[in-house]
């Protein structure tokens, strides 16, 4: 078993590296002014986009409920996190981190509050409560002082600007690498597979002692925080919130991202959202008619591959390179996945 | 009869006005195997169901080495040492065969949330062990070969037998069987009587076993409950019950 420790310690270390390479890659592009500010925001959009799909993922994908009231929880990381950083005296590279975690943190709160009473239903019934309370969620932050009402918050200082064009890009590019990360582990772990075995079977899995509500909740949770971080990250890449973007439509927006990359493949959410994001900018030069190709685009997917692009498959850079070096059959390579690299 | 491991106490449940098991006593000794037979809609599966806390009886209780089971809810059932199979096998269908097995070592396993997101070494350890054990568990069930294959694929007979190794991997002291043998052929039927032999062998576990086949329970129960209308009508060995009036008029008709 020890050879299987150095596999995959070596495999997360490769994945480290490309990693790296990418973002050092980007960051170049990014601040070296080779792309404009207009590419720039667009790849950090991308990367905020991935963060929102993998963390919906996990309810959507691993937990095998629909939830649609997502950006209610990037809402509230929006505004925890612009609230802390306005407000706070120190400097903003001080601020704007301990902002994320508290928008996370807070996130998971109100995951907490939410998941309790929405998760004892299930399929249908738990979407429309999900809905309900993502809705509640802006309403509520309409209408109330702090959150500026239905004005939203402005003068949210950027992280990106004129100076530093490339400000944003660390965060928004290692929270997705992170977020990616932590969902892969987290699916490949104890907990992670006893929240696919409740996806599976709910009833199976309690008569095999898994405590279902727990680990609805954790799952429910734990995909809470990392949309708050998300919705922080967003907040501070337009500047200002505005609640009226945070509204059943952006929760939809989230969910095509995973339902069209493939439920519960990390890969095929990473690859949706990135598209998802690109492709109604790409398309701006056909203006009236982008919104028309777009809905084409996620029709004929649904007719054509129902499962999602990639269904269940996860990318894995051991498995690929075993196929090619035919060092194992394709089979086998199908189980190298589980103890593989994203 | 040795000292009694589970016990169901004037075990009774009501649906509205219909009561659906009443006044249900028995006691599983240790290392017992007991057959609880009757005609269709007896009550059999009601009474898994009150074994393991999926429904919470209305009259009575379970005891489990002494200790009340009252108000636990199933997956804690499953902790005290209560496991189950399913009529209608209920597998995880899109994990592979191990997989299901380790799904049922969870609540064995210790390492925290952070532990397994952050590829903590406590992580590596626990999943290495459960790994060995899982597979060891499988071996028993000549399913070794079999472990990376998904649920889903495997024939009828090896789906019921994983359904048992994985309510074994939680470690009970008393398995209830649920119709193990239903819709299986005789070579299918011999292989599951010759693993619960097995089983019950290497384990030291108290089987109850509802079934159909009356070859099967005939021949592997020492002590066979007959039940109608959600009430004992007879106890004792196979051949007592084979005989018995009651039970032949419940099952044939007066």
């Amino acid at each position: 078993m020890k050879n299987s420790h150095k596999k995959a310690a070596a495999s997360y270390a490769v994945n480290l590296v490309l990693v790296l390479l990418l973002f050092a890659a980007l960051y170049f592009l990014v601040s070296s002014g080779t792309v404009n500010r207009y590419y720039a925001d667009l790849i950090s959009l991308v990367c905020i986009n991935v963060t929102l799909a993998v963390s919906l993922n996990l309810v959507t994908g691993v937990l095998g409920q629909l939830v649609l009231g997502h950006a209610g929880f990037m809402l509230v990381g929006a505004y925890a996190c612009a609230l802390f950083t306005k407000s706070s005296a120190l400097p903003i590279s001080v601020s704007f981190p301990i902002g994320l975690v508290l928008a996370g943190l807070m996130s998971a709160v109100f995951g907490v509050v939410i998941g309790v009473p929405a998760l004892r239903l299930r399929g249908d019934y738990l979407a429309i409560i999900t809905l309900g309370f993502g809705e509640i969620i802006r309403v509520v932050a309409n209408n109330l002082k702090i959150t500026g009402g239905a004005m939203g918050l402005s003068g949210i200082q950027a992280i990106a600007n004129r100076k530093n064009p490339a400000g944003m890009l660390p965060y928004a590019f290692f929270i997705a690498a992170a977020a990616i990360f932590i969902s892969f582990a987290f699916a490949r772990s104890r907990h992670g597979r006893a929240v696919i075995a409740i996806r599976e079977d709910e009833i199976a899995a309690e008569a095999s002692g898994i405590n279902t509500t727990y680990y609805k909740l954790l799952a429910f949770v734990l995909a809470a925080f990392i949309a708050g971080v998300a919705g922080g990250l967003y907040a501070h890449h337009l500047g200002v919130i505005d609640p009226a973007k945070y509204d059943f439509n952006r929760s939809v927006e989230i969910l095509i991202m995973v339902v069209l990359g493939g439920m519960g493949s990390i890969t095929g959410s990473v690859i949706s959202a990135s598209v998802l994001t690109v492709l109604p900018e790409a398309l701006r030069s056909f203006s009236n008619y982008r919104m028309l190709a777009y809905s084409i685009v996620l029709i004929c997917v649904m007719l054509f591959r129902p499962t999602g692009l990639l269904g269940k498959y996860e990318f894995s850079l051991s498995g690929t390179v075993a196929r090619f070096t035919g060092k194992k059959k394709p089979a086998a390579a199908g189980g190298v996945k589980g103890g593989g690299a994203q | 009869m040795s000292k009694a491991v589970l016990k169901a106490d004037h075990l009774g449940i009501t649906f509205g006005g219909l009561k659906a098991v009443t006044d249900f006593n028995a006691e599983i000794g240790e290392h017992e195997l007991v057959g609880l037979i009757g005609p269709n809609g007896a009550g059999k599966t009601t009474i898994f169901n009150l074994l393991t806390g999926v429904y919470q009886p209305t009259e009575g209780s379970v005891y489990l080495d002494g200790k009340s089971m009252a108000g636990k809810k199933p997956h804690q059932m499953v902790k005290a040492g209560i496991a189950r199979t399913f009529q209608n096998i209920r597998l995880f269908k899109d994990m592979t065969v191990i997989e299901n097995v380790k799904v049922a070592f969870n609540q064995h396993m210790k390492y925290s949330v952070f532990g397994g997101m952050l590829r903590l070494p406590s992580f590596w350890k626990e999943e290495d062990g459960i790994d060995g054990k899982a597979r060891e568990l499988l071996r028993v069930f000549n399913m070794e070969d079999l472990a990376q294959n998904t649920a889903k694929n495997l024939p009828y007979g090896q789906q019921r037998k994983l359904e048992i190794a994985r309510a074994l991997a939680t470690g009970a002291k008393v398995l209830l069987l649920d119709e193990p043998a239903a819709g299986m052929n005789p070579t299918e039927t011999m292989e599951l009587m010759n693993a619960i032999a097995t089983i019950r062998e290497r384990f030291g576990i108290s089987i109850i076993l509802i079934e159909h086949d009356m070859s099967l329970v005939m021949k592997i129960c020492e002590r066979i409950i007959v039940i109608d209308y959600g009430q004992i009508i007879a106890t004792g060995t196979p051949a007592e019950v084979a005989n018995n009036p009651k039970v032949i008029g419940a099952y044939l008709g007066e």
